[in-house]
């Protein structure tokens, strides 16, 4: 009896706690079903806010077009190269000697506990100090600042599992430092890149603070700040309830497929 | 002729770590188509030897020739020479064949002869139906096929192996290192083994070169390092062996453990102290008084799966280790002879501490950097030759007591003490005979005893 009463409360604890955390995302996208102006009113089921996101009959839907462009291509040019720069710096830091790495790991790890807010007036100054007019640039490069340490510490652990002789194996069965590298270091750390750059991807995708502060007055806008700015100017534009709704489910099947492939990799095993 | 034959011609080749020298003017050659061991205890050097021919790190001196050329500057991937790594590192991403077919698709070698040269190595292994398994599926034994069969399929040189076998437990290893002979057989390749394990060294070799502290200590067959080693080290290392200070009284005639014995070796001159090894399965029981040459007590007594071993307390206060197929009962008395034939006589390394110092004050002298109390008769600042015998070295617990501290290197049981090799943190050496019962890495306060130690004001010339 006693068995089953708890197993019972720990069935409506977890279940409380999923519920607290995808209420307000199941509640976007139910009412991205009604047209209703003002959010929590239902006046029936319509598409119409989709058709409207997809026609671009809805007010200023080019600014919010070029702004979901923006945050795609800044996403990815920042988290590709930071994929890149964030392995050869853990290819790096694996091969120092006792104090320095620890060092390096360290300096690695604070600008992923740095405030956004500090990240993005800092660079803000530095961009000014430095007279880099900003803009697209500035956003990618500030993007790639705060992604990489994140790349690096994906790869880092891939790089403690590898067999430290694999690169020397390499050269000694007459491949180039180069092909070394391509043939047999990054397929080894693959899985560390990939995970990182996904990460990266939706760190740029979902960052305010830091693109609000390097982008500049040449007026561009990513979502994120394209919607604070909608949402001062007098309530949310109702379509954008749509928009949350699909880039969430995009990143749903996204997560989903590396689940899938992340377990099958292990039943090989 | 003679010049031709050598593959590898190794000269004056030395290799240091920030202060410390981990090769000393190495000196070597390898034979075409030789099986040769590089032997030592760990950190003796012979992996940087092994890595610094395979061309992934560069010496400080000295040079590498390969078939009579210098391939210093050669990057690894341009020499011809494969590596078997210590822990197989095979590429994990790759399949069996993919793995083996690697050095030779970097070489853009024609498709189907990839393929019969990789279903040919394979067999050689004895992995034919391998070729598909993902390598992360393989056994260790399996991997370590993989592993050789990658690097031979290139038909390199010389092929290298960096402890292949180290990994393996006790029965794979010794499969293994059959196999390993037979394929040495077969393909004719120039091996050069990397090993610390004594008996694999025995086994595999046609040649053994023994290196400690980054110095060759004896290159030789096997039988010649097992039955006739140069030195303490070498015999210590080489199989077990009872180490004793010696006395040659003249050619053919040895004293040892209080005794004299019959030997055949010739030359050291008359009334000289020598190092003497007797192997203990060199050392016979007998029950015929004209035979005996001393007597013993037996002390103990272990049952080894093909032998006995057997410690024995001989009637002038020496212990000796004893080998024999027959045990004999625990503190019964018996009677030993050794064979003229199996004393191996020695030229001793060093008969005292001969250390450099300079003349401080009446009462202190500086040697390694540190203030010893020495009473002496020199002005100030005198360089003087500091001699001070093995017993003359006082080893403490208690570090702070000691004018230098030092760690404990290298121990040898001599019959009736231990000799100790005492290495300083500046890599320093003091050798040490002694009583007391340390182990290996232990640290210790190093005193010395001044009314032991003869001082020489330093010959100008030296």
């Amino acid at each position: 009896m006693m068995k089953t009463s708890t197993k019972l409360l720990s069935r409506i604890y977890i279940w409380l706690i999923l519920i607290i955390l995808y209420a307000p995302i199941v509640f976007i996208a139910v009412f991205s079903f009604t047209e209703a102006k003002s959010l929590g009113n239902w006046t029936g089921f319509s598409m119409n806010l989709y058709k409207n996101l997809f026609t671009g009959s809805m007010q200023n839907s080019s600014a919010l077009l070029s702004a979901v462009e923006n945050t795609l291509l800044i996403a990815l040019i920042a988290s590709l190269l930071a994929t890149m720069l964030g392995t050869v710096a853990a290819i790096g830091i694996y091969n120092m000697k006792g104090r320095a790495k620890n060092v390096m790991t360290f300096l690695n790890n604070i600008p992923m506990i740095n405030p956004d807010i500090i990240t993005g007036v800092s660079l803000f100054l530095l961009f000014v100090f430095l007279r880099i007019s900003q803009g697209y640039t500035t956003v990618i490069l500030a993007h790639i600042t705060f992604c990489t340490p994140y790349v690096v510490l994906n790869v880092l652990p891939k790089l403690s599992q590898m067999n430290p002789n694999i690169y020397e194996a390499a050269l000694d069965l007459g491949a180039t430092p180069g092909q070394a590298l391509r043939k047999v270091m990054i397929p080894a750390l693959r899985p560390g890149m990939i995970s990182g750059f996904i990460l990266s991807f939706t760190m740029s995708l979902d960052d305010f603070a830091v693109t609000f502060f390097t982008r500049g007055t040449i007026g561009l806008d990513t979502l994120s700040t394209y919607i604070y700015a909608d949402a001062r100017k007098g309530g949310l534009t109702p379509e954008l309830k749509p928009l949350m709704t699909i880039l969430f489910l995009i990143i749903l099947v996204v997560l989903l497929v590396i689940n899938i492939r992340q377990s099958k990799n292990n039943d090989k095993k | 002729m003679a010049k031709d034959e050598r593959i590898i011609n190794i000269q004056h080749l030395s290799k240091s770590f920030g202060d410390k020298k981990v090769l000393d003017d190495i000196n070597l050659y390898v034979r075409r188509g030789e099986f040769l061991t590089l032997l030592g205890p760990s950190g003796c050097g012979k992996t940087t030897l092994l890595r610094m021919i395979a061309g992934f790190m560069q010496p400080d001196e000295g040079s590498i020739l390969l078939d009579g050329k210098d391939i210093a500057g050669v990057p690894p991937h341009e020499r011809p020479l494969n590596t078997v790594f210590q822990r197989y590192a095979l590429f994990p991403h790759l399949d069996v064949y993919d793995n083996i077919a690697f050095g030779l698709k970097l070489k853009k070698t024609p498709e189907d002869e990839i393929d019969k040269r990789v279903r040919k190595v394979l067999k050689l292994v004895a992995m034919s139906d391998y070729e598909d398994r993902d390598v992360e599926t393989l056994s260790g034994g399996q991997q370590q096929r993989i592993a050789i069969a990658r690097a031979i399929v290139n038909q390199p040189k010389v092929l290298l192996l960096d402890e292949p076998l180290a990994a393996l437990d006790l029965k794979m290893r010794k499969d293994m290192q059959i196999e390993l002979k037979e394929m040495h057989r077969k393909l004719g390749i120039t091996f050069i083994y990397v090993t610390h394990d004594q008996e694999e060294a025995l086994t595999l070799s046609d040649t053994i070169v023994v290196i400690n502290e980054g110095k060759i200590q004896q290159i030789g067959t096997p039988t010649d390092i097992y039955n006739e080693p140069v030195n303490a080290f070498v015999a210590d290392f080489i199989g077990e062996s009872n180490i004793l200070k010696g006395r040659m009284i003249k050619d053919r005639r040895v004293a040892f453990i209080k005794h004299q014995f019959d030997c055949v070796d010739e030359g050291f001159g008359e009334d000289v102290p020598v190092d003497v090894v007797v192997r203990p399965e060199d050392i016979y029981f007998t029950t015929d008084p004209a035979k005996c040459q001393f007597k013993a007590t037996v002390n103990s007594c272990i049952f080894k799966g093909v032998h006995y071993e057997m410690w024995v307390d001989t009637d002038t206060g020496y212990e000796l280790m004893i080998q024999d197929y027959d045990p004999y009962p625990v503190g019964s008395e018996v009677m030993l002879y050794i064979d003229p034939d199996d004393i191996q006589v020695m030229k001793k390394e060093r008969r005292s501490n001969v250390l450099s110092g300079v003349v401080k004050d009446e009462e202190t002298i500086r040697i390694f950097d540190a203030d010893f109390p020495i009473p002496n008769d020199f002005e100030p600042g005198t360089d003087v030759v500091v001699d001070v015998p093995f017993d003359g070295v006082e080893l403490l617990d208690n570090l702070d007591e000691g004018v230098l501290n030092g760690e404990v290197h290298f121990i040898l049981y001599m019959g009736n003490h231990y000799h100790l090799y005492v290495k300083t943190e500046d890599s320093d050496y003091f050798y040490v005979d002694t009583n007391d019962i340390w182990d290996k890495g232990d640290l210790v306060g190093i005193k010395l005893l001044p009314e032991t130690i003869k001082l020489s004001k330093k010959d100008e010339n030296d």
